[in-house]
C-alpha cells in the first residue's frame, strides 16, 4: 500500500524552539525521510509565501495566503510504501509536528 | 458434533442445534474468509450463502459431521465464483490459485482460529469507536445489522451504512488483520477490551442480549490470549456484575443499591466463576484497571465487605487511571470505614460538577451528616442531571424521606 502522511503544525511552534531543540527537531524530521519505505516526500514554505486560485466562469481570481486560516497549517508531507496502516501509524507519530501541538494525516493513496 | 445427530427425527430439535452451530461457527468462518480473502465484504457476503445453504441442506440432509469445515469450504467456494463473475478476475484469481494450494485441506486442525485477528481489525482504533463496537457485535457476535440498530436504538439504514463505511475503511486505508506485535499490543489490546466493555455496559442498563454476547466476547477473548491478566480481569468483572443484574432492580423497575440488595437474587454460580477467572489473573501477576475493578466487585460480593480493602484498591485504581471518577467510588469506600466526613473532604476536591452521581454522593454524605438543607440541594442537582426513570424515582424518594 502506498500512504501520504500529511504533516500538520501548529503556527509558531517551531520557532517557540531554542536552537538546540530545532536542531533536534529537524534532525528527526530527516531520520523520517531516511526511514525504510519512504519513497519521497517535501518541506513546503511557509503559509505565508501561498498564493491560492479559484476559477469562476473564466476568470482566474488569485489571492493572497493559504485558502483557509486554520489553527494547524499544512507544512509538507512524506510518501510511505508499508504493507498496512499500522507501519503508517508508527512512523506518523514519530514526526515532531505530532508532539508540537500539529498533526499528521494519513491517507491511502490511490492506485490503479 | 456427532454426524449422527443429523438423523434425529425430532425437527425442532435439529433446528435448534443447526441455529446453534450457525451462533457458535460464524465468527470462526468469517474470520477464516477474511484472512483468506482479505476483503471483508466478500467475506461476510460468502459466509451469508453458505449459512443459508446449509440452513435448507442441513434439514434434509443432517448437520454434517465437521460443520465449520463445511461452512468454510462452501463460502470459498462461493467467493471464488463471485470474484470469477466479477470484473478484478484475473488479478485475484492468481491470489486464489497461490493460496489454494495451502487451503485446501478442511480437516478440523488445519484451520487455524483467526478470531483473534478479525477482534483486532474490528477494534482498530483507526475506526471510530461506535463502527468499533458495531463491527465486533456483527462479525464476533454473529448480529444482524438489524439486531445491531435495534440494541442502539439507531435507524436500521443508518447502522447499516456505519458498517460500510467501516468496512470500505478497513479495505482502502489498510487496517492489518493481525494480532499486533508486542510493542503494539497493550494499547490496542486496551481498546478491545474498552469496546467488549462499553458492550457490557450497554447491556448492564435493562439490554440483557447485550451483556450477554460481551461476557461470551470475553470468553472467547481470555480463550485465545491464555496469557493475558487483563483479558480475564475483564472477563471476571462482567461476570461478578451479571451475577447482581437481577437484585439490582426490584419490582417495577426500582433502582435498589448494592447495600439493600437481596443476595438470594445473586447468581452464586456467576459469582464463583468470575472469583475463579480473577484468581487466574492474579496468578498471572495482573494488576491492570479490569483486575482491579474485578477484584473490587468480587469484595463487594462478599457477605461482610472489606471496605478498607475497597478503598485501597479504589486507590490504586486512580493511580493507574488518574480518573476523578475512580476517586469518587474511593470516596464511597472511604465513608463506609473511616465515616461521611473524611468521605465529603474527598468529594469535594473532585471537580465533577456535570456528573449525577458526584452530586447524589454529596447529597447522601451531608445527609448522613444531618445537613439537611445542603443535602436536598444536592439531590435536586443529581436528579437533573439523572437520565432513566428509575434513577430518576429513586432520587425523588430521596428528596421526600429528607
Amino acid at each position: 500500500m502506498k500512504y501520504a502522511l500529511l504533516v500538520y503544525s501548529k503556527p509558531g511552534s517551531f520557532e517557540a524552539l531554542s536552537a538546540d531543540e530545532q536542531a533536534k527537531v529537524y534532525g528527526q524530521y530527516r531520520a523520517v525521510s531516511a526511514a525504510p519505505g519512504i519513497v519521497g516526500g517535501e518541506q513546503l514554505q511557509p503559509a505565508a509565501t501561498a498564493t491560492t486560485i479559484r476559477v469562476n466562469d473564466g476568470h482566474t481570481l488569485t489571492t493572497d495566503g493559504p485558502f483557509a486560516d486554520t489553527k494547524e497549517v499544512f507544512g509538507g508531507f512524506y510518501m510511505l510504501e508499508a504493507d498496512h496502516l499500522d507501519r503508517a501509524i508508527e512512523l506518523a507519530a514519530q514526526i515532531p509536528s505530532t508532539w508540537m501541538g500539529g498533526s499528521v494525516e494519513i491517507r491511502p493513496v490511490v492506485e490503479n | 458434533m456427532d454426524g449422527g445427530l443429523g438423523r434425529d427425527p425430532a425437527r425442532g430439535g435439529e433446528l435448534a442445534l443447526i441455529e446453534q452451530v450457525f451462533r457458535e461457527e460464524w465468527a470462526r468462518v468469517l474470520a477464516s474468509l477474511v484472512g483468506f480473502l482479505g476483503d471483508f465484504d466478500l467475506a461476510e457476503e460468502a459466509a451469508q450463502e453458505a449459512f443459508a445453504i446449509a440452513a435448507e441442506r442441513w434439514r434434509e440432509a443432517g448437520i454434517p459431521a465437521n460443520p465449520r469445515a463445511w461452512l468454510i469450504s462452501t463460502a470459498r467456494n462461493r467467493a471464488i465464483d463471485r470474484i470469477r463473475r466479477g470484473r478484478r478476475f484475473a488479478e485475484k484469481a492468481r491470489l486464489l490459485e497461490e493460496r489454494s494450494v495451502v487451503e485446501c485441506n478442511t480437516d478440523e486442525g488445519a484451520i487455524p482460529d483467526e478470531r483473534l485477528e478479525l477482534l483486532f481489525t474490528c477494534c482498530h482504533p483507526a475506526l471510530a469507536l461506535e463502527a468499533q463496537v458495531a463491527l465486533t457485535l456483527r462479525a464476533l457476535g454473529g448480529l444482524t445489522t438489524e439486531e445491531i440498530a435495534r440494541a442502539f436504538i439507531a435507524a436500521p439504514e443508518t447502522m447499516k451504512r456505519g458498517l460500510s463505511r467501516a468496512k470500505a475503511k478497513i479495505k482502502a486505508a489498510g487496517i492489518p488483520f493481525a494480532v499486533p506485535p508486542d510493542h503494539l499490543l497493550p494499547e490496542r489490546l486496551a481498546a478491545v477490551l474498552a469496546v467488549v466493555y462499553l458492550i457490557f455496559n450497554e447491556g448492564y442498563g435493562g439490554r440483557t442480549e447485550l451483556a450477554r454476547e460481551a461476557i461470551r466476547l470475553g470468553r472467547v477473548l481470555a480463550a485465545l490470549m491464555p496469557d493475558e491478566p487483563e483479558a480475564h480481569g475483564l472477563l471476571a468483572l462482567m461476570l461478578l456484575h451479571d451475577a447482581r443484574r437481577r437484585a439490582r432492580f426490584a419490582g417495577e423497575q426500582e433502582l435498589v443499591l448494592l447495600g439493600d440488595q437481596d443476595r438470594s437474587l445473586w447468581d452464586a454460580g456467576e459469582i464463583e466463576a468470575g472469583r475463579a477467572t480473577l484468581e487466574r489473573a492474579l496468578a498471572l501477576r495482573g494488576r491492570g484497571p479490569y483486575v482491579l475493578q474485578a477484584a473490587i466487585a468480587s469484595l463487594h460480593a462478599e457477605p461482610d465487605v472489606d471496605w478498607p480493602q475497597v478503598a485501597a484498591l479504589y486507590a490504586e485504581l486512580a493511580t493507574l487511571t488518574g480518573s476523578p471518577v475512580v476517586e469518587l467510588n474511593r470516596a464511597v469506600a472511604v465513608a463506609e470505614c473511616e465515616g461521611p466526613q473524611a468521605a465529603l473532604e474527598i468529594v469535594e476536591r473532585l471537580e465533577l460538577g456535570d456528573y449525577q452521581y458526584w452530586h447524589s454522593t454529596r447529597a447522601e454524605l451531608l445527609r448522613r451528616l444531618g445537613r439537611g438543607d445542603e443535602a436536598r440541594a444536592a439531590y435536586r442537582s443529581a436528579l437533573e442531571l439523572a437520565r432513566t426513570a428509575p434513577e430518576r424515582r429513586f432520587l425523588r424518594r430521596r428528596l421526600q424521606e429528607l
